[in-house]
């Protein structure tokens, strides 16, 4: 199959002179490395290796703010989103589907080097379940939550914890833009107050709070705590399905890099966010599923070289969030280096008449080294 | 006219003796002889061999025993050899006692010049007279080549010091010229005795190297080690057969050894060079140097192994590329009075 797909490319290379019949060869072509189908649900092993398309629509209601930086400006680039469907992620949706949503919540750990691609794969799962219409708590990044806050305030909730109103309520607007039905479905089951004067009364719907936190950024931090508990205690009743996904959580476990007025460093329990955030790792709950990744590249005070479970966890973070299933994602297989390769030329991104050739992609194949990071950032200046 | 610009160090050495008059009378140069011979009986004795069989290798590893000295450049170590070869080779004295002398060309100034030219042209002459000999009686001319691939004519220092005189641009020229004149002659095989006083044999370079032939291990993969080195940078490489292009250097793959893509560029071109990027694996085990240094030794190293899976004109293009040639930059040394190898100290005007 790729050696007809590899046929018709170099048919299409050399018919490209031909204007008339360009349109005719670049569309077969297409068949090979990207699908058509833009269901995650119906993607199977059949379409492994290959490039689907998520309408743009799509992408600003349900990415606000999860996808990587670099393949945002792809996106901008080549006015489409796509999206590689590889093993590791297959794995996880046939997990997703098959498992039992009256047992409390199972633990997915997406781990693996450096730029292999988990944060993708974390974004093809959301995706997924927002297709099927389950409610998506996404974290982008937790290490943004640890690191780099200019305002600290003293909780009002608990004395000892410090809150970040600045990383809560954009988080919360983003969380707004992509859960809004829900939003207006959720009632809340407490009476909440913030401060001495506002309160929310029982059986609210849960987007006057999210407001709420979005108007009165000194209680963002606790209103996403409200926010979290609401949603953990009502999932059990199973009028929807609740997936956390959660990007680079050996944030929550690590050291933070933020320091309290008198200069002593901050542990991240003291933190009201990680605080709540921890409480809705813990597998007690169920209803939904937790999907978390790994990161080196945002954490903190921990070497470049470690990328398992147990190094960037940490004891503590380990012991927490034993039991997990951990989802290794590799470097590109060869068929899916042929299908990203592939890609790229077909969007005219490779403009060097060398990459063209053979050599060229054996060359590629071995700078790169397969990983999918570094692929993109060779192929950006050529 | 051109003038050679690198010379090597044996060469630049300046002909002193037929600069000017006499700097060693013949009397002393005769002592230094005497004296040289009873030193080599002393030393002998010294180190417990027989004068009689000693030898003047013997005589350079008895000093080099006795003084031994750091220095890096040989000819300022100690050394002891026979008087001819210190004392370089001086012109006699050219007139008798009554002032006449002895040369015919003496007053030309350049009297071993104009009297080679004359021999040279007399062979000259020579050859044509036994051609216009042949063609009198009809025979066929010989017609046998000399090998012109690997001799090369005296060089302008060279033939300074055969001739004990300076010899100038404009003159050496005409006197290859001649030569070449000479050569190109049918029947110059009569004077290829003469000839042959004038011209050297350069080795071809490729000869001096051998190939090794490729191993088998137990799977019967095909494979050569090579050895490189750059800087303080020392690389082995194993080259096998049949591979996907997966490299292992110290253990560790070439993404996390070499982050920076220079480094990972140099490893990848002489398979890039010889179009043989996805075939072969490499392990390799570097040590020393930094990181550039260490990307150039496995480079080195690969290509080096590489020669034993590629035909030879292959490898005389690898050698021509560059591949194959170690690098003798090394950091230069500090001076003493400057700040750095180049750089000097500020300088403050008052």
């Amino acid at each position: 199959q790729l050696d007809h797909g590899c046929a018709l490319h170099a048919a299409a290379r050399d018919g490209l002179s031909s204007v008339s019949s360009r349109d005719v060869l670049a569309e077969r072509p297409r068949a090979v490395f990207h699908t058509s189908e833009s269901d995650p649900a119906k993607h199977t092993e059949q379409h492994e290796g290959r490039l689907y398309n998520i309408p743009l629509e799509e992408v600003k209601a349900v990415f606000p703010h999860g996808l990587p930086h670099r393949f945002q400006q792809q996106i901008q680039t080549f006015n489409e989103a796509r999206l590689m469907v590889r093993k590791p992620a297959l794995e996880l949706l046939a997990c997703l589907k098959g498992s039992n949503f009256a047992h409390p919540a199972v633990r997915y750990v997406i781990y693996g080097e450096r730029g292999t691609g988990k944060t993708m794969t974390l974004c093809h799962v959301v995706h997924y379940c927002s297709r099927q219409g389950w409610l998506v708590l996404h974290i982008p990044d937790a290490h943004l939550w640890v690191k780099n806050c200019k305002e600290l305030l003293q909780s009002s909730y608990n004395k000892d914890r410090l809150d970040q109103p600045l990383q809560a309520s954009a988080w919360l607007k983003n969380f707004k833009t992509s859960n809004e039905r829900f939003l207006q479905e959720i009632k809340t089951q407490k009476k909440y107050m913030w401060g001495k004067r506002e309160s929310t009364e029982e059986g609210r719907p849960l987007r006057e709070v999210v407001e709420q936190g979005l108007a009165r950024v000194r209680s963002a931090s606790d209103a996403v705590g409200v926010v979290l508990r609401e949603l953990k205690q009502q999932s059990h009743r199973g009028s929807f399905r609740l997936l956390v996904a959660v990007d680079g959580v050996n944030a929550l476990w690590g050291r933070t890099a933020l320091s309290k007025e008198d200069k002593s460093p901050v542990s991240p329990e003291e933190l009201t966010l990680v605080h709540n955030l921890r409480k809705m790792v813990m597998n007690d709950w169920s209803g939904g599923a937790i999907v978390t990744t790994l990161s080196q590249t945002g954490s903190l005070f921990k070497p470049s070289s470690a990328y398992t479970p147990q190094e960037l966890l940490g004891k503590e973070g380990f012991d927490a969030l034993d039991p997990f299933v951990p989802i290794p994602v590799p470097n590109y297989s060869p068929r899916e280096f042929e299908s990203c390769y592939g890609y790229y030329l077909e969007r005219k991104w490779l403009q060097h008449e060398k990459a063209h050739t053979e050599d060229g992609k054996a060359e590629l194949r071995f700078l790169s080294g397969s990983n999918p990071r570094q692929l993109e950032r060779l192929a950006g200046p050529l | 006219t051109f003038r050679q610009i690198c010379t090597t160090t044996a060469v630049q050495r300046k002909n002193v003796g037929a600069s000017g008059p006499e700097k060693y009378t013949e009397a002393f140069i005769k002592k230094q002889i005497e004296e040289f011979n009873l030193g080599k009986r002393h030393l002998a004795n010294m180190m417990g061999e027989d004068p009689e069989t000693f030898t003047q290798e013997d005589i350079d590893r008895a000093i080099a025993y006795l003084f031994p000295s750091g220095l890096f450049d040989e000819q300022a170590r100690p050394m002891m050899k026979h008087p001819n070869e210190i004392f370089p080779e001086q012109r006699k004295i050219q007139w008798g006692e009554d002032g006449r002398p002895f040369h015919f060309l003496f007053y030309t100034g350049k009297q071993s010049y104009y009297s080679l030219m004359h021999e040279t042209y007399e062979k000259l002459l020579n050859v044509q007279k036994h051609q216009d000999q042949l063609i009198a009686q009809d025979l066929p001319l010989q017609k046998e080549k000399r090998n012109l691939a690997g001799n090369r004519w005296l060089t302008k220092i060279e033939l300074e010091e055969m001739l004990l005189e300076k010899v100038s641009d404009d003159d050496y020229s005409r006197f290859i010229q001649l030569l070449q004149k000479l050569v190109a002659l049918p029947c110059a095989n009569i004077e290829e005795k003469y000839i042959q006083k004038f011209s050297k044999e350069v080795p071809v370079q490729l000869q001096k190297v051998v190939i090794e032939p490729l191993q088998y291990d137990e799977r019967g993969v095909a494979f050569s080690t090579g050895e490189g080195k750059r800087k303080t940078a020392r690389a082995t490489v194993v080259v096998y057969d049949n591979g996907t292009g997966k490299t292992t250097v110290n253990g560790i793959d070439i993404l996390h050894y070499f982050p920076v893509l220079q480094d990972r560029e140099q490893l990848l071109f002489p398979f890039q060079f010889l179009g043989r990027i996805g075939k072969h694996d490499m392990v390799c085990t570097v040590s020393g140097g930094g990181r550039s240094a260490q990307a150039g030794a496995i480079r080195l190293a690969s290509a080096k192994a590489l020669r034993s899976f590629v035909t030879e004109k292959e490898v005389e293009f690898m050698r021509q590329a560059g591949l194959l040639t170690v690098d003798p930059r090394v950091k230069e040394r500090k001076k003493p009075g400057q700040e750095g190898p180049r750089r000097k100290f500020t300088w403050k005007k008052r």
